[in-house]
């Protein structure tokens, strides 16, 4: 991977206390953007992605050549659309698509950072990503936005800095990881660690990489993206290019066959140790938490516009978690809509084609955008 | 027909804050939003509805009265509306009582089922009566609690809920209904609309 070719970098110079208690300085956020700012510097959307997602967030990915994550919603005349607004993504800090993360030389050892790589969380990527605002001379952002992950940090955003957006849409997330969600995230980071080529982290001095861990924790987190409807339309019991099973273990059925794939192609653009370090942040996420137990105070200083969508077959963020954010936000009489989308494609449904879900996003940042 | 949403905007002064229990399509809110630079708010069941809100740029919130009223603090609201929906809850009372503790005041609108033509229709066909406001079949009707204006009357009276207006529809007509005249407004009118409070 030519990664340097392809990828705008933003270097921090100013020193980010972690939550962890370390500090980094002079790191790199890779990000992209798309559409133009207009003059007023009013029209930018900061856009955060989930998990496995990376700046490049819609049109051709220059490093995966697949796709951009969020192709379904963001480009010209899309819900996002770039021709009005002007869009920024980075690459979280623990990630490996160029942002500062655990694949980096650590300088003061000259070595890969691996598992020496400081722990994150939600709150320091979103205080880390504030510093592109000021890279593009941004006073108050348009719209924050983000699906799982990306959710949470829209919420830690709108937290953190009150007055920098004018709309916030966290999609299918929650203010508080479940514990069935770490539990989750756990099955995939042992995966990880009990494939022998991981070598507690320090992989990348071997040469090797911990592909089959990687794999398996992409596999199972996958089936947690869909749901059974969704699968069982899908797939159901049918069998992969052959007439009968096999009595043996091979892909028998195409749901194997597909989760194969999809760990396969996975380990191909995702670092392990990045999984490790994000799936972690997410675990440590709990914005009620950081205001003793009260998720209301956590939005008390913005004056912003909520607007939160939920999936009724996502398991993964049920409706519940981000009906209660809703809650907490109208306890406190801020201006929230939200709607529950209909939709058997599970958690994954943001990233995908319902219509639906696509054309409320639109319809709120549009009409929002009028009353700017 | 004087629009139902013009008298209940009739009775809202400008810059309140509002919130619509069951908004629907959210006429009546983008109407307030328009006309009278409210504040609003709007709570609907129906996510085909939600949406027709939200391309309205219409803050409207996916929920059931029932259940999804609770979570507004008390008196977070100058004035709750609800339009001809409290005889399709199952607890109308319950409903009643969480519009007056999230709203400083409440306004309230009902098909009246003791509107001549409502009685009518089951004096002489014997089946329950269809009309222009209530088009449904028993069988299929959301309505599981219709009352006359006399029994809404007599209820929030019985509840020491204060009724600052009551206003009886009929036709192109809007009259005040009075102790003395409630016999009559009963009969004549087949839309009841109360400002109350508790």
């Amino acid at each position: 991977m030519n990664i340097e070719n392809n990828i705008k970098t933003l270097f921090v110079k100013k020193p980010l206390k972690l939550d962890c208690g370390k500090t980094i300085d002079n790191f790199p956020i890779a990000y992209e953007t798309y559409g133009s700012l207009n003059e007023k510097k009013d029209n930018a959307i900061l856009v955060f992605h989930a998990l496995t997602g990376d700046q490049f967030v819609t049109g051709l990915n220059p490093i995966t050549k697949k796709e951009g994550w969020w192709s379904y919603a963001v480009g010209p005349d899309k819900a996002i659309d770039t021709k009005k607004y002007f869009v920024i993504c980075s690459n979280v800090i623990g990630g490996c698509m160029g942002s500062f993360g655990p694949s980096h030389i650590d300088p003061h050892t000259g070595k890969v950072f691996g598992t020496n790589f400081p722990i994150l969380t939600i709150n320091d990527m979103v205080n880390a990503q504030l510093n592109l605002l000021d890279h593009f001379g941004i006073d108050k952002l348009f719209s924050i936005a983000g699906g799982s992950m990306g959710g949470m940090q829209v919420l830690q955003f709108i937290s953190n800095f009150p007055d920098k957006s004018k709309t916030v849409v966290p999609i299918a997330c929650t203010s508080s990881h479940s514990a069935q969600n770490i539990a989750f995230n756990e099955l995939g980071r042992q995966a990880i660690a009990a494939d022998s080529n991981w070598k507690d982290g320090t992989y990348s001095s071997n040469n090797t990489n911990p592909n089959k861990g990687l794999a398996v924790a992409r596999m199972a987190a996958h089936i947690t993206y869909l749901s059974k409807k969704g699968l069982q339309e899908k797939f159901g019991r049918k069998l992969q290019e052959r007439e009968d099973v096999k009595f043996g273990f091979d892909a028998d059925f195409q749901i194997e066959s597909y989760l194969r794939y999809q760990g396969s192609v996975f380990v191909d653009r995702f670092d392990a140790n990045s999984y490790l370090y994000i799936t972690r942040a997410m675990d440590y996420f709990d914005l009620s938490k950081q205001f003793y137990g009260n998720l209301s105070n956590a939005f008390k200083a913005t004056k912003a516009k909520f607007f939160i969508m939920s999936f009724t077959s996502d398991w993964l963020y049920p409706t519940q978690e981000n009906k209660d954010i809703v809650i907490a936000l109208n306890s406190i009489g801020a201006d929230v809509g939200f709607v529950e989308i209909k939709s058997d494609k599970g958690h994954d449904s943001f990233l995908l084609d319902v219509p639906d879900f696509l054309s409320a996003l639109k319809n709120f940042l549009d009409k929002s955008y009028l009353e700017n | 027909m004087k629009n139902e949403f013009q008298v209940i905007a009739e009775l809202i002064e400008n810059d309140k804050k509002v919130l619509d229990v069951g908004c629907g399509d959210g006429i009546l809110m983008d109407f307030l939003k328009k006309n009278k630079n409210t504040n609003i708010r709007g709570l609907e069941i129906s996510k085909s509805k939600v949406q027709e809100c939200i391309a309205k740029g219409l803050t409207v919130i996916e929920g059931n009265a029932e259940k999804d009223l609770k979570q507004f603090p008390d008196k977070s609201f100058d004035y709750v509306v609800l339009s001809q929906t409290l005889q399709a809850f199952l607890d109308p009372e319950l409903v009643i009582k969480e519009l007056l503790r999230v709203g400083k005041k409440a306004i309230v609108t009902i098909p009246n089922f003791g509107y001549w033509k409502v009685r009518l229709h089951l004096l002489l066909k014997g089946t329950m009566p269809i009309t222009k406001r209530l088009p449904d079949e028993w069988y299929n009707t959301p309505n599981v609690h219709m009352c006359s204006i006399m029994d809404f009357f007599h209820f929030v009276k019985s509840k020491d809920i204060k009724i600052f207006k009551s206003l009886a529809v009929s036709n192109e007509n809007v009259s005040i209904i009075k102790d003395s005249n409630l016999p009559i407004k009963n009969l004549i009118a087949d839309l009841g609309i109360f400002l109350i409070e508790k």
